[in-house]
């Protein structure tokens, strides 16, 4: 190449600019320099790679065999010639002298420089696993990983990526393209969790799986497995074993910081630089990845170009100061739309504005901060990606445009200013509203006319909105015209999240075969990202009951008391109460349970009114030990934390009392065996009184059975608790085999049909005792369908869930993360 | 450990995404450390400004906790209570580097007794 160093302008001598780096920083940088003064330097520039400046960004094309590497070259060897420019390729710098300053190269080469800019860019991070340097364990970061890739693709196989993070599904998207079978692992419950939230993250997955992948979340690799010197597969901590023929570390990057660091320029995370670009020492400038401006890291193309206009700026003596960029992101995955923007973890302020079309698969979030628009998110459809982008980068005020905002620049410009509702009333009589039913907008109002004055009227009498209810806004809004401050307001919905019902939520579940939280989210069009702490037990519920076995319950959407599997006090320690069976013990498990309160200094111990003891003030760390001794005297988890099953409360019937009639307790142990475990919409209990004196209670329980000498009487819907409610008489059967077998059913239909959080005692009188005593014996199949549906569910809860954290499930949830001891240091 | 302006607590993978962990100071107010379901970070100290509710035991949605106590609204953020609730948790500063997760020392051990 051209060498030129220190030769005369005029009276003066060029000043000698030394580039460390042959990256899209550095050759910018030289770029942005040459266009304001190509006179000033003679520029030298030392790149690691054996070949001219190419688009790194370009390389998942190249992957996916949609560019070859010519088409990527951003500058080739004419441009080095063209400009003087020195280009030693192949070697990179080794130290920097920043008192003498010099650059010494790998190869020994001295190079004096009078400015220096260090664009080292960044490296893979390297996750630190047992096979990690074995043969065929590449990473993503320059044309030489891609070519490794490219051979392994050749013969097929396996590959894993490690890291669902834009570049390891770039790569994982390249590599399925080129024949591999691919399966990317995760470590977060998302994909792409910096850029998409739960619910894009979902609908990204979905489609990559649709497309052959296999994705692991929640993904922790153990090691990399070696088979004939090189890579064979990748276990993960949970023992999953996955075959592997490449392996790709994509899981992020870290700036190159090295030489910087070693010179003794400032480094944190990346070299500090000022608004100018300018080091710790003021000859020494740094760009790119590898620099830290105002505490932030890039890791992304736009910002790089902003941070080189303003160092050729203040190169050339027209400073202009950078302020650090504001970044969005696209997926270079053909054949997907993905668009994020700012800052869309919402926080203090932050308003989010979602709009969802289950049909089109499209969902868009639009997060607002004090009018003006923060951050974005859009699946599916981005279209308006860039406008929303610039929105966000101009800080406009939104407010005029606030209401059609989701629907994005064409309709927000439709001179909808100011009033919400005008955008609606100007569409035509023929304009369809609802796609899913084909409703029109006249149709919809000639229903509003006809009576149909609330949303849930017009649902069912119109069907618009009513399947995917993603025009529900739009229907609102005819309601509003139409009728003014007539509107009658709905049913409640589940909560704010959504505009659905429980009733509906719970019907389009099992019809749609919802099986995932997000899932139900995105279908019914959820308007929150992530639901709230309300909404996500109740799907949570929702869910567990209608797939049985199938579903996988989300701990992280239980209340605490489920999650712990205790019951949370004022001063955040827990109460245990074991099981006894029919509110029967004996002297190995009252010892179990004084052993335990003396073990643990429990400051109380105390006779529940459901027959059993509970012992107070364990903590959270203490639970497992405490479980353990508890499971070794034979009891398991009483539950009494739980929207489930609690008691059995029983009298001591005929076996003792001269008054009793039936075996109350054998049959309430017989009740508690077949029931305990079961989760439900909320708390049941139930008591079996041996003879119409009623001494457990039974008729103020969600189920109780009251002895007779002919029988047994079966009570419903009965609470001791804030609203007294005395039970429904149900039935009188005549043999203790009737009574297992109403009870399932009875407890099916309450799972299947209440709302969560409602207890039996409202269930029933919202519904009416005669729909209940209809569902149930209307029919004489009825009780066997549902006990069987009942017991079937059963199979998959009649797990102890004590003796599952004694044996080491979730430590997690018990122990420190760690213990801070200050006053050791000062022993120190 | 306890060197430098930054303190170590070990490596990010120790708290599951959605959940929270706990870190006791002795003689000093105990720490709840959050990792969100998007993926961030954040240390506050455990205790509601209600009624002093453990909140990692709480359902942690975006960047909020819901104390498991009485369900006051806690930003991760910020400590403060949202909606109609009023008070406010004090927020220890966290960074992540290295896949490791480091706390502010000054703010750890604020609440120490020297």
């Amino acid at each position: 190449m051209n060498a030129a160093t220190g030769f005369d302008r005029g009276n003066l001598v060029r000043e000698r600019l030394v580039v460390i780096g042959n990256g899209m920083a550095g050759c910018r940088a030289v770029e942005e320099i040459l266009a304001r003064d190509p006179d000033r330097f003679a520029v030298t520039i030392f790149g690691a790679e054996p070949r001219v400046n190419y688009n790194r960004i370009m390389l998942s094309p190249v992957l996916a065999g949609e560019k070859t590497f010519e088409d990527i070259v951003i500058n080739g060897p004419d441009w080095y010639a063209d400009n003087a420019i020195t280009l030693f390729s192949g070697d990179p710098v080794a130290a920097i002298d920043i008192r003498a300053r010099t650059v010494t190269s790998a190869a020994g080469r001295v190079e004096p420089y009078d400015k220096l800019l260090i664009a080292t860019g960044s490296d893979p991070f390297i996750i630190p696993v047992p096979g990690k340097d074995l043969p065929g364990v590449v990473t993503f970061r320059d044309l030489d990983d891609v070519e490794k890739m490219l051979a392994a693709a050749e013969s097929g196989g396996n590959a894993v990526v490690i890291g669902g993070g834009l570049l390891g599904l770039e790569a994982a998207h390249g590599l399925s393209l080129r024949g591999m079978k691919v399966t990317v692992i995760h470590l977060m419950p998302t994909l792409m969790e910096r850029q998409l939230d739960e619910a894009s993250g979902w609908l990204l997955r979905q489609e990559l799986e649709r497309r052959g992948q296999t994705i692991l979340t929640g993904a922790n690799t153990k090691a990399i497995l070696e088979a004939d010197g090189r890579v064979a597969g990748v276990e993960l901590e949970d023992g999953t074993r996955i075959k592997a023929d490449i392996v790709v570390m994509a899981v992020g990057i870290r700036p190159a910081t090295g030489l910087a660091k070693a010179a003794g320029l400032a480094v944190e995370r990346g070299i500090l630089v000022n608004d100018h670009m300018v080091t710790s020492d003021p000859n020494v400038l740094a760009v790119g990845e590898c620099v830290q401006h105002r505490g932030v890291c890039y890791g992304l193309v736009a910002p790089l170009w902003d941070m080189c206009r303003s160092l050729a700026g203040y190169l050339t003596d027209a400073p202009q100061g950078y302020e650090g960029s504001v970044i969005s992101t696209k997926l270079k995955v053909s054949g997907i739309d993905l668009f994020s923007a700012g800052d869309i973890s919402g926080g203090d302020g932050a308003e989010d504005i979602v709009m969802r079309d289950a049909a089109r698969g499209v969902y868009k979030r639009v997060v607002v901060k004090d009018n003006r628009v923060v951050g974005a998110v859009l699946y599916g459809d981005t279209d308006d990606g860039n406008w929303y982008f610039d929105l966000l980068k101009k800080g406009e005020d939104i407010s005029p445009i606030r209401e059609a905002l989701i629907f994005g620049q064409a309709f927000a410009a439709g001179g909808v200013q100011g009033d919400p509702n005008a955008a609606v009333a100007a569409l035509p009589d023929d304009a369809e509203l609802c796609g899913c039913n084909g409703v029109s907008k006249g149709q919809v109002v000639g229903c509003i006319n006809a009576g149909a004055h609330s949303l849930d009227a017009v649902r069912s009498k119109c069907k618009a909105s009513a399947s995917c209810g993603s025009c529900t806004d739009l229907v609102e809004k005819l309601l509003a015209i139409t009728l003014g401050a007539e509107v009658e307001s709905g049913p409640k919905t589940l909560c704010k999240c959504t505009s659905f019902t429980h009733d509906a939520v719970r019907r389009n579940i099992v019809e749609k075969g919802l099986k995932a939280i997000p899932q139900v989210m995105q279908e019914l069009h959820w308007t929150t990202p992530d639901g709230c702490s309300c909404c996500r037990p109740a799907l949570n519920y929702y869910l567990l009951c209608a797939w049985p076995g199938e579903y996988v319950d989300d701990q992280q959407s239980r209340f605490v008391n489920e999650r712990l599997h205790a019951n949370i006090q004022k001063d955040g320690t827990y109460s245990v109460v074991p099981r006894m069976w029919g509110g029967l013990t004996n002297p190995r498990e009252l010892r179990a349970i004084a052993d335990v309160v003396e073990k643990y200094n429990a400051p109380m111990v105390k006779v529940t009114g459901g027959q059993r003891l509970d012992i107070f003030g364990i903590r959270k760390e203490d639970l497992p030990a405490v479980w353990a001794d508890l499971n070794a005297a034979g009891m398991v988890s009483g539950h009494a934390y739980g929207k489930s099953l609690r008691t059995v409360k029983t009298c001591v019937g005929s076996e003792w009392c001269r008054f009793g009639t039936q075996d109350s307790t054998g049959l309430g142990v017989k009740i508690e065996r077949m029931t305990w475990g079961s989760w439900m919409p909320h708390k049941f209990k139930i008591a079996v009184s041996g003879c119409p004196r009623n001494c457990a209670e039974a008729t103020i329980k969600d189920f109780g059975v009251v002895c007779v000498d002919s029988g047994y009487e079966l009570h419903i819907g009965g609470n001791g608790g804030m609203h007294l409610r005395a039970t429904d008489l149900l039935t009188k059967v005549a043999t203790e085999e009737e009574v297992l077998a109403i009870c399932a059913a009875f407890i099916q239909l309450y799972r299947e049909d209440a709302h969560y959080l409602e207890r039996t005692a409202s269930w029933v009188e919202r519904k009416g005792v005669d729909w209940v005593r209809a569902q149930l014996l209307g029919d004489p199949e009825a009780i066997g369908r549902l006990a069987r549906r009942f017991h079937y569910s059963q199979r998959f809860s009649q797990d102890d869930p004590w003796a599952a954290r004694v044996a080491g499930e979730r430590r997690d949830l018990h122990a420190h993360l760690a213990e801070v001891r200050p006053l050791q240091r000062e022993h120190a | 450990m306890l060197t430098g302006k930054w303190l170590d607590i070990g490596p990010t993978t120790q708290i599951e995404p959605g959940t929270a962990r706990t870190l006791p100071v002795a003689g000093g107010e105990e720490i709840a450390v959050f990792h969100t379901m998007r993926g961030e970070f954040y240390a506050l100290v455990n205790k509601c400004p209600h009624k002093a509710g453990p909140l990692t035991q709480g359902i942690i949605h975006g960047d909020t906790v819901s104390c498991p106590l009485h369900n006051w609204r806690i930003s991760l953020r910020t400590g403060e209570a949202q909606g109609d609730d009023k008070g406010c948790t004090p927020t220890i500063p966290l960074k992540v580097d290295g896949g490791r997760l480091f706390l502010l020392r000054d703010a750890v051990m604020a609440g120490v007794v020297a």
